[in-house]
Parts: C-alpha cells; structure tokens; sequence
C-alpha cells in the first residue's frame, strides 16, 4: 500500500531555531495516524510544515503521489487536505452557517447542501446552532465547528490539531467518537496531533512519538500504548 | 462623601485644562498679541463638570444593581429604528433638493462625499480588517487623475470617472504589496507614510501638479452633453429645456450626481459582501491563519480589498475635483483621512447604515452645531453673558469631541455594533436545496 502522505528527512526552522530534526512518517489512505508528544516538542509544527507555513527547508514532503514540499500553503490546501487548527480558530463574529460555508469557499463544488448535511449528521448541535455567532458557542461547539468547517472542503486527508484542548473529558470523547464514525464510514484518512495520549492512541490505528523535533518510536496504537516509557512519559495519572 | 470628594478632583482637573485653554484669550492689539482673561467662561465650564461628575456618581450608586440597562435598551432602540431609517434617509435624501435651499444641497453634497468615502474605506477597515490610515491618498489621486486627464488632454467628468477609479485601485495594490505581511500598528504606520507620500509628491512634482498653487479650472460634468454653463447659449441645459440658467441647477446636479455614486458604492459592498470574495475579506478580518488553512489566497483577497476601496475613493476624488473646480494638496491632509476612519470606527465597523449616520453626524451635525451656538449667541445678549456669548461660536469643537467621547462610552462598538449574517436559511428550507 502506497502512502497518501510521506514526509522524508523533513526539517524546520523558526529563524534560527531548529524546531524539526529530520522527521520521517507516513500516513495511508484510510488510516488514523496520531502525534503525540510533550509541549515543545514540535508537534504543532511538524502540523503547520504539511500546510507549508513555514515551509520544510531540506526533506521532502509527498502527498498523493505529489511533491507539495514548496507549494504555497493555500495550494496545498486546495489539494483535499483540510485542517482543522490548534485553538480552533473559527470565525467568531460569522455565524455558524458562514462559517461552514468558508470551509467550501475553494473547493469548487456545487453541491455544499449535501456535503453540509453530513456535517450536521456527524455533529447535530451544530445544526441547532446554525444562525448563532461563532464566537456565541461554548469550547466543544468550537471544536465541532473548526471540525466541520474542514470537512466542508471533502477531504481525503484530515489534519486535527490538538481538538482536546481545554476541553472536558466528556466532550473530548464526543469529538473523538465523531472521528472514529468518520473515519469507519467514509474512510477519511486522519492525522491526529495530540497531547492525551491516552485517548489518541486508543484511537488511532497507528502512532508517532515526537521528542525535541525527532520521531523516536513509531507503532500500532495498542503497541505504544503498552510500552513502559511511553506509560512513564504520557499516561502517568492521565487516564481518562 | 466620596462622590463629593471625587466631583471636586474632577473639578481641580477642569480647572487646570480650561483655565488656560478657554480662560485665556488672545487678540489681536495694535501692538501684536494681548491677552484678555475670561474667568466667567472657565467658571461655567468647571461648574458643569463638577455638578456633571456628581450627578453621574449619585445615579451610579443608585443604579448600582443594574448597569447595563440603558446601554442594552439603546441598543435594541437604535437595531428596531434601523429598519426604518434606511428607507427614510434615502427618502430624505432624494427629496432634499426640493427644499430649495442651496445652504442645504452644498451641505447635503458634502456629507455624501464623506459617506461616499466612508463606505469605501469601510470595505478596507471595516470587512478586511486593515486598519488605514492613508485612505485620502486614493481620494487625492482619484482628483488629480480627473483634473490632470482634463487638463492635459481635455478629457470629460464621465470618461474620466472610470479611470480615476481604475487610476486609484492601481495606487491600491501599489500600496498593498508592501503592507501584505503587516498587521496592525504597523500596517497603520506605513498606509499613514503612504498618504503624506502622495500628497508631498503633489506638492513637489510643480511641473505636472503645479505643485501648491493647485489647478484650477477643472471642468464641471455634463447630463449626456449638456453643460450647465451660466451663458445659457446653445447646448447648455437651460437652454435645452427652455428655462434660465442659475447656478442651483448645477448645484442639484452635482448632488445628485454624488447621491448615485454613494449608492453605487453601497450597492457594491453589499452584493460583495454575500460573495465569496466578500465573505473571504470578513474571514480575513477574523482570523488569517484559519483563512490560510481553508486554502484562501490571503495575498490576493488582502489586494483586492485594497484596490476596491481605493477605487470608491477614487470616484469619490474625481467627483470632488469636479465639484469644487480646484483642487491643491492642502485639500488631501492627514485629518481627511483621520475624519473619514473616524466615521467609520463611530458608525460601527462593517455596518452600511451605521457608516451613513456617523458622516451625517460628524459632518451635517458639525456644520449644525456651528449654526446653533451662533443662534444661542444671538439670544443672549443680557450684559451677565458678555464674556461668553462672543466667543461660543469657538466651541464647536470641544462640545463636538466631547459628544465623540460619550458617544464612544455608551456604543463602543460604534452606532451599528451588530453584524448581519451574509447568508442565511429560513427554518422550514433544507439545508440540502440551498447551494451558498
């Protein structure tokens, strides 16, 4: 099976700050990959390098057979990957409906009453909320929206940063139940950045531990999450 | 015992900014400046703020429980009273000329010019989010492309509208490149050294601009070929239609003329705004980080809101070059741009209506503060108010920026805080049948 996305030797600077040390991973069609790792150690980065912002400086990042390592990001984001960004970043004074409609903004297609449907199949609450601001939803409204307004552009590749943060246990399993639905019944294929660890791995299928800008293990879910250090490191006191 | 306490520092402050501000007044003598104190006027005024402050701090404490009342009740008055008073100021404004009275259409000609200009540079600040502080630059240049091209090459208002528009939103994306990556305090710093850029450009380049002598003589525009000259000869609207010719006919025409091309510009934004490029410059303006990640080109969508908004400026230039006949770089100073932000930051960024009623406000009331404290002077001419009476005309600015002042306090959000949807869908519609 060939992989839908494959970053090889990958590295990136902040000025002259090395945030990625030569990162190597892979994503199949139809898979959830997740990321996990401490604050700092550039998950978020090796997340917005995908998109281009800032761009790889040696490496190669390839997805659908494609090179898009210096693409410009909105290029990249026109290929069918969407992401939905740390801290949610949805537009608080548009409405919830304008919102969804910036997510299919440049993607062309014509029939985004359909694609919206199955947004408000996948979370209800959104579609009661529909006429409200943005700004107006409570933390897991916002996660649930930034999620939807990805999924506006019918992606094949789903990058998810961080969509746990500061929420509660309760709705973090929500939005992680909507995840696996997904990606069951249309075969969405999901990178995961997170930082519980716990949830993410049962999650995904497969996972990356990221240390100071270097994968240092990579494995099935079910394998990391029985590995000692990884216990040691991630999940001490965190299980939900 | 506090509230007293707190209305007598208010009042030690009054004094000490009024004392020398409005208790000094200087004139002209034979032998060069004298300066005539004015105790009554500085009494007055430190009187009002002190019973001002006391009053506001006993109300405080009674209304202790409930602050927020009168604000939200303003609120929904003013967002109920909108609906009505979109139809009814256009009404107003297309009736005005027949009041007959030339004070009222010059005044009504200049308040459109500056909604003209406010909802051009509310396309820029007020939907995209980048704060201008240079937005007469596209004003200037939209007025000497028009009395240039004629000028030099004796080109008409209508030819040349459509080019100082185009000339304009040129000057736009001129500007645009440089500030794509900045944000903030330092876009703001760099479109207000764009703006005095220009206009010292006008200044010194004297053998195109005639640097600050100005041109003059600019041509005057035409109702599909007829002019409104004053010799009524053959070709001229009065002799067309077989009546005098009088300079109020000109007047209601260039009013006219202005009231379309602010309904133009309205007309404009508002369909822009329900299109995906519109929609995208809101997007911007709320986060550009999420823009990027939904693959909005940022750099074109940042450029086409500059280029847009500097071309209304720029029809709003040629029309004012056109109107007044003369133009000079003293007509394109920092305070117009300073004026026309101020108007749309007082309407409510992004707000249509609220952007109309805070030109009408900042411009038609100011002109109507002027003619009401003549009016006051007038009535009081008992020998107490001698030393106020006089001089009441000069405080039409500081009663002016104290009503900016509250104004801000109670609606800091601006007149027309609230936002409407671009897009919406009834309740019984499936979401299924509509396609955005």
């Amino acid at each position: 099976m060939t992989a839908l996305l494959s970053l090889t030797g990958v590295t990136a600077f902040y000025g002259a700050i090395q945030a990625l040390r030569g990162v190597d991973l892979e994503v199949h069609e139809g898979e959830i990959v997740t990321l996990i790792g401490a604050n700092g150690a550039g998950k978020s980065t090796l997340m917005m390098t995908i998109c281009g912002n800032p761009q790889a400086r040696t490496g190669s990042i390839v997805y659908n057979g494609a090179d898009i390592t210096r693409l410009p990001t909105h290029l990249i984001m026109r290929q069918r990957i969407a992401q939905a960004p740390e801290g949610r970043r949805i537009f608080g004074r548009m409405t919830v409906y304008e919102n969804l409609l910036m997510g299919a903004e440049v993607s062309g297609q014509t029939d985004i009453g359909t694609v919206m449907e199955q947004v408000f199949t996948l979370f209800p609450r959104l579609k009661e909320r529909m006429t409200q601001r943005g700004g107006t939803l409570s933390g897991g409204e916002q996660q649930m929206l930034a999620i939807g307004r990805a999924l506006m552009s019918r992606p094949r590749l789903l990058l998810l940063d961080e969509p746990s943060l500061g929420l509660a246990p309760l709705v973090v399993r929500q939005i992680f139940g909507a995840i696996r639905d997904l990606n069951r019944a249309t075969g969405l294929t999901v990178l995961l950045v997170e930082q519980n660890a716990y949830q993410a791995l049962r999650l995904a299928h497969r996972g990356y531990v990221l240390v100071n800008g270097a994968i240092t293990m990579a494995g099935t879910g079910a394998e990391l999450l029985a590995r000692p250090e990884i216990r040691a490191a991630y999940l001490e006191g965190a299980h939900a | 015992m506090t509230a007293l306490k707190d209305a007598f520092l208010s009042a030690a402050v009054a004094l000490g900014l009024f004392g020398p501000m409005v208790g000094l007044v200087t004139h002209n003598a034979a032998a060069g400046l004298d300066l005539v104190p004015n105790p009554i006027a500085v009494a007055v005024l430190v009187g009002m703020v002190f019973f001002g402050r006391l009053g506001m701090l006993l109300w405080r404490d009674r209304h202790q429980g409930r602050p927020q009342a009168p604000n939200k009740a303003l609120a929904e008055t003013l967002t109920k009273a909108s609906r009505y008073l979109t139809p009814a100021l256009l009404a107003l404004a297309i009736a005005l000329p027949f009041g007959g009275s030339r004070y009222y259409v010059d005044l009504g000609t200049l308040v459109l010019t500056y909604v003209m200009l406010g909802w051009g540079l509310n396309i820029v600040v007020g939907l995209a989010g980048l704060l201008d502080l240079g937005y007469v630059a596209f004003y200037a240049v939209g007025a000497y492309s028009y009395a240039l091209l004629a000028e030099y090459f004796g080109f008409g208002f209508w030819i040349c509208l459509p080019l100082a528009g185009i000339l304009a939103a040129f000057c736009g994306i001129l500007l645009g490149f440089p500030v794509l990556r900045l944000r903030g305090d330092y876009l703001a710093i760099v479109t207000l050294a764009f703006g005095e850029i220009i206009r010292v450009i006008l200044i010194n380049w004297v053998s195109l601009t005639h640097g600050p002598n100005g041109i003059s003589d600019i041509p005057r525009p035409t109702l599909f070929g007829l002019s409104f000259s004053m010799d009524g000869g053959e070709g001229t609207f009065s002799d067309f239609f077989g009546i005098e010719p009088e300079t109020i006919q000109r007047v209601i025409f260039l009013y006219y003329v202005i009231l379309a091309l602010a309904l133009l510009t309205n007309w404009a934004t508002i369909r822009l705004r329900r299109m995906p490029l519109g929609r995208a410059w809101e997007a911007l303006r709320e986060d550009e980080v999420a823009c990027r990640s939904l693959g909005i080109d940022v750099t074109n969508t940042k450029l086409s809101a500059f280029a847009i908004g500097a071309m209304f400026g720029g029809f709003a230039g040629a029309f004012f070059a056109t109107r007044q006949a003369f133009i000079s770089p003293e007509s394109f100073t920092f305070i117009e741009s300073a004026t026309v932000l101020a108007i749309v930051v007082l309407g409510g960024l992004g707000s249509q209506l609220g952007v109309a009623l805070a030109a009408l406000i900042m411009v038609g009331g100011l002109e109507m503060l002027r003619e009401l404290l003549s009016w006051l002077a007038a009535q009081m001419d008992s020998p107490f108010f001698a030393g106020i009476a006089g001089e009441l005309p000069t405080y039409r600015m500081l009663i002016f920026g104290l009503a900016l002042v509250v104004m801000m306090v109670l609606r800091p959000r601006g007149l027309i805080a609230g936002r409407d949807a671009t897009a919406t869908l009834t309740k019984q519609q499936p979401v299924a049948r509509e396609t955005g």
